[in-house]
């Protein structure tokens, strides 16, 4: 049974979630052909340590770095490190935030440069895969609405899932009940109530959907080597439609004053 | 960051126990207590130690499974 969090949680949950899109939006504008991944991870941290919160991948489990900063066929959990970007990468950074106790994480994935017309469908369709999924994330529904919603919007494309990782509540904790798949059919699942706070992420990849760990246990990358698209958004269950506390709005809308 | 989705995953088998169950080491480290699963049973499948098999996890208690699969 998932505990709906409190309208206070929730305001702080959405501090958290505010911080998490402006700190992507720091990184967004810092992407570009010739930085290192490194170079992100310095620039998110800084930001985040200057508003007073605490980046929350730094230790979790023992990975050691304030962001994960995936390139090209890297899906999630790529080290950022001395790897130059170069014309026609991706790259999605994922950051948490630790804020007045509370959670909060979110992910983009940036082209670096130009990208190929393939590249930047991927990038399209696995964004708008995610604001189907939070369509589909109203109280009443389960968490299989939303993987289905996201698995026969991307599929529908020819790209491919991925099933090993899933999307999550959110609170306290960084991984909270209830798991979120990206793929799932209808009626199945969790059932989602008003006040639920949960991370939806689909990950998408341009060919299969096989996936394999590297050997320093945390890079996800994909089977066939093509690129994976990864967008990660926070919303709260509401009846009717889903409450967005985390924004893409700061990346994408750059007149948005700090 | 993403969850791992905790379902199917590898493992070998480091202990037989009475009653068809086994001690599996996962291959990221955890030792889970397992039973065999009713396919495996009815197909007469023997499951000896030192064997590569695959585990069924219940995300409701992370130090039980189900070997679904026993590989070559």
């Amino acid at each position: 049974m998932v505990k709906p969090k409190t309208e206070e949680e929730i305001a702080l949950l959405r501090e958290n979630a505010i911080l998490v899109s402006k700190t992507l939006a720091e990184v967004g504008k810092a992407v570009a052909p010739g930085v290192t991944t490194a170079r992100l991870n310095e620039v998110a941290e800084t930001f985040i340590r200057d508003h007073g919160a605490v980046p929350s991948f730094l230790g979790f489990e023992g990975f050691p770095a304030a962001i994960c900063a995936s390139v090209n066929d890297v899906v999630v959990h790529g080290f950022p490190s001395d790897y130059v970007l170069k014309e026609g990468d991706i790259v999605t950074a994922d950051i948490g935030t630790l804020y007045k106790g509370y959670n909060g994480d979110s992910a983009y994935t940036f082209p670096v440069g130009e990208v190929d017309p393939e590249t930047r469908k991927l990038l399209d369709v696995t964004k708008a895969s995610l604001y189907k999924g939070i369509e589909a994330a109203v109280a009443g529904n389960r968490t299989g609405d939303i993987g289905y919603a996201v698995q026969s919007y991307a599929e529908s494309f020819g790209f491919s899932v991925v099933r090993e990782l899933e999307g999550h509540g959110l609170g306290k904790e960084m991984h909270e009940e209830p798991g979120v798949p990206n793929y799932g059919r209808r009626g199945h699942g969790c059932r989602l109530v008003d006040g639920m706070v949960i991370c939806i992420e689909p990950m998408i990849n341009a060919g299969g959907r096989g996936v394999y760990l590297a050997r320093n246990g945390w890079a996800v990358h994909t089977a066939d080597h093509k690129n994976s698209a990864h967008f990660e958004l926070t919303v709260v269950v509401r009846k009717g439609r889903a409450e967005q506390l985390s924004t893409f709005d700061y990346i994408e809308k750059s007149t948005v004053n700090f | 960051m993403s969850k791992q989705v905790a379902i199917e995953q590898d493992g070998k088998v480091i202990e037989t126990l009475p009653n068809a169950m086994f001690k599996v080491e996962l291959d990221n480290g955890h030792v889970l207590l397992c039973n065999i699963s009713g396919k495996m049973r009815m197909n007469f499948i023997h499951i000896l130690l030192g064997d590569k098999v695959r585990v069924e996890i219940s995300p409701y208690d992370l130090t039980k499974g189900r070997i679904s699969f026993r590989y070559k």
